[in-house]
């Protein structure tokens, strides 16, 4: 298996990992971590490919979706601090409250 | 802007300054405007009238172009010729001294501008009525003064009996509406125009491609309608819940006679329908006898008198039924004179007595109201027809014309018709009798205030009452002739006019004679017949049942229908029942979908990695 065999799978394994604890954990942190996780494991197989192919826009583009990334969890992180102030809990079960 | 225009527009103004300011600007400035403006509208008339006779040609004046449909164009003309000019005369003098009589009769009323607002509007819709050139003018007032109408006989609108008599007028006026719309149409249809000089000289220009009898009927029962005809007479004694003066205004003297006016303008039409004619003075003939005989039966004052009012119209319309069209405006025109003073003494005698209306709570009142019983006498002698009073002259030809005319003139006309005049002397003195003369039966307390009405309100009698006395010797059907010829006179028939003249003044003599036979002093014998003939008296008082009658073939049905059909099936099952459907299968379908939304976070990310794996399993299968 070569490396870039290797890093690949390695993304994957990662963006399982994330898309898994998104579906299965009950906390609205770990989901967020979870989430970033499987972004990362994205970014990773860019980087890979843009390695593959030789190309410089593929590395640069990783830095814009780290801004990306980062500007989405400014936001994601206090949204959780308010439900958090509203209802003391973390389960996002406990936020459905328009379910049919 | 035209004299006509002017006419027509001032009374309009007085309404607005009347309705819009009038309760601001106070009393003084509602009866100058209210009584100004209509003078106004009859100097201008009189104008008018001189440039006719000076000119000669009808005048025509266009105000506003309505409508261009094609090449129709729909005017607002005015159209004055001499008949046009009689009616405007009448409309705008009887209408301008009732006016005057009511700054006293409704001095106290705290409705006041309104009552004068709702007089001018009146006015002014009339005004369109006779002036207009088009039947569509015509129709606008003809609509307008049952507006008119109805706000005025609705007065009072506090008691709801008064509402009941408004909303009476206007339905059964709609219906007779209907036919004078078929007929309006039936007319556009066939000559592309509705001026009605232009129908008429249409007609008589030769065969023309629609049933002159058929339009006809139409446009005799929408007169028949205004102008209370059977059967459609149902609502002017029910208008008499209005304020005196409006009983006198529209119920008498004006908005009543606008269907023989219609008859008379379309007189072209009636001449070449013979069925038409002779239903018009079957109609009349019928309507003249059956409402004297009611007549005698009443106790309200004014229910005596509008009764009185459907019989004359009653006279007219045989009149125009045996195309003597001339006069039945001069019996519209002597007529205007008497009724008005008729009413506005009842008017008088009701404001002596405080409000009472009962000719049973009445009596020996000539003494104490002297210049109302002079004028209430000379106009009931002028009804009766006594020579050499105005009533005498205009029902005196109708009779003749009635007997003689080559146009369906018959005996038998003649005799219902000389029968009716025979009744009509009978009631209107035994209403002069029971409320003037014999012995006072006016409770107590009332008798304490009784006096006689302020100068606005007798003036006013007086000079109706000079009218009715003269009116007659002035020649209408002679001025009209040149527009509406006198029908041709059965040659067998002319050595009996001086007889039958003679015949006319002797009926009417024999009905005095017989009101004071029955009525003079203590009225012991009319009780006596009223006992022996207490069923026909009950029939007559209750108008022969057709409020009843109607009630039963018409409202009850109507009634059931609405309440069964339209309300049960119609609105309840089928609208409401369609709705609620719809909405209630809105309803299970957002309850089917909304169990998708779960709110469990998990189970959306779940389904959308299952959907986006499934669609990955479906390009690769499928790409």
């Amino acid at each position: 298996m070569d490396k870039v065999q290797l890093l690949l799978t390695l993304a994957a394994a990662l963006f399982a990992l994330g898309l898994l604890g998104v579906t299965v954990r009950r906390n609205l942190l770990v989901m967020l971590m979870c989430m970033e996780l499987a972004l990362n494991g994205a970014n990773l197989a860019l980087v890979t490919f843009a390695h593959q192919m030789g190309e410089a826009v593929g590395a640069v583009l990783v830095f814009l979706i780290f801004v990306v990334a980062a500007a989405e969890i400014a936001i994601a992180i206090p949204i959780v601090l308010l439900l958090v102030r509203r209802k003391r809990t973390l389960d996002p079960g406990a936020y459905s409250d328009l379910r049919g | 802007m035209g004299t006509l225009t002017l006419i027509v527009l001032l009374p309009l103004l007085g309404f607005l300054a009347n309705g819009l300011l009038g309760n601001a600007l106070g009393k003084r400035f509602v009866s100058v405007v209210g009584c100004g403006l209509p003078l106004a509208s009859f100097a201008l008339a009189v104008l008018a009238l001189r440039a006719l006779e000076a000119g000669g040609a009808p005048i025509v004046e266009v105000a506003y172009t309505w409508a261009l449909i094609g090449d129709t164009a729909f005017e607002i003309a005015f159209y004055f010729d001499r008949l046009a000019a009689v009616m405007t005369l009448v409309v705008t003098g009887v209408g301008s001294v009732i006016h005057i009589y009511s700054t006293g009769y409704m001095h106290d009323d705290r409705s006041y501008a309104r009552f004068f607002a709702y007089l001018n509007l009146f006015l002014f819709f009339m005004l369109l009525l006779v002036l207009g050139r088009s039947m569509l003018v015509l129709f606008v007032g003809w609509e307008g003064v049952g507006l008119a109408s109805y706000l005025l006989i609705g007065f009072w609108y506090e008691d709801p009996a008064n509402a009941a008599a408004g909303k009476k007028a206007f339905i059964t006026n709609r219906v007779g509406d209907a036919g004078f719309l078929l007929g309006m149409f039936l007319l556009y249809f066939a000559f592309g125009t509705l001026d009605m000089d232009r129908i008429d000289a249409a007609f008589m220009s030769g065969p023309v491609a629609v049933s002159a009898s058929l339009a006809g009927v139409l446009l005799f029962i929408g007169a028949s309608g205004k102008s209370a005809q059977i059967p459609l007479h149902v609502w002017l004694p029910d208008a008499m819940a209005g304020p005196t003066p409006v009983s006198a205004l529209i119920h008498a003297a004006t908005m009543v006679t606008a269907g023989v006016y219609l008859v008379a303008r379309m007189s072209g039409l009636y001449l070449n329908a013979p069925e038409a004619s002779a239903l018009v003075a079957a109609i009349g003939a019928a309507t003249a006898f059956f409402a004297a005989t009611i007549a005698i039966a009443q106790n309200d004052i004014k229910r005596v008198l509008a009764y009185s009012t459907v019989s004359q119209l009653g006279f007219m319309f045989a009149a125009l039924g045996v195309g003597a069209y001339g006069v039945a405006i001069f019996h519209v025109f002597t007529h205007a004179f008497f009724k008005a003073c008729l009413f506005l003494g009842a008017g008088s005698v009701i404001h002596a007595l405080s409000g009472e209306q009962d000719i049973r709570r009445m009596g020996g009142l000539a003494k104490k109201i002297p210049l109302t019983f002079a004028t209430f006498l000379v106009a009931t002698a002028a009804i009766a027809g006594i020579p050499p009073l105005a009533g005498f002259f205009s029902k005196d030809e109708i009779l003749w014309f009635a007997f003689a005319s080559a146009r369906g003139g018959s005996p038998l006309l003649w005799a219902v018709l000389a029968a009716t005049a025979l009744l009509t002397a009978f009631y209107m003195f035994r209403l002069l009798w029971l409320v003037f003369l014999g012995r006072s039966r006016v409770t107590p307390e009332v008798a304490h205030h009784v006096h006689e009405s302020p100068w606005s309100m007798t003036g006013v009698l007086v000079v109706l009452a000079i009218l009715s006395a003269f009116g007659g010797f002035v020649a209408i059907p002679h001025f009209l002739e040149p527009l509406l010829p006198l029908p041709a006179v059965a040659e067998s028939a002319r050595p009996l006019h001086k007889p039958l003249i003679a015949l006319a003044i002797a009926i009417a003599a024999a009905g005095i004679a017989a009101a004071a036979y029955f009525f003079g002093g203590e009225a012991k014998r009319a009780a006596a017949v009223g006992e022996r003939f207490a069923g026909v008296r009950r029939v007559l008082a209750n108008k022969y049942y057709v409020d009843e009658l109607y009630e039963a073939a018409i409202g009850r049905p109507l009634l059931w229908i609405s309440e069964h059909v339209f309300l049960r099936l119609g609105d309840r099952a089928l609208i409401d029942g369609t709705l609620h459907a719809l909405a209630a299968a809105a309803r299970g379908g957002a309850a089917m979908f909304a169990r998708v939304q779960t709110g469990s976070l998990q189970l959306y990310v779940f389904l959308v990695l299952a959907g986006a794996a499934a669609s990955l399993l479906w390009i690769w299968r499928h790409v």
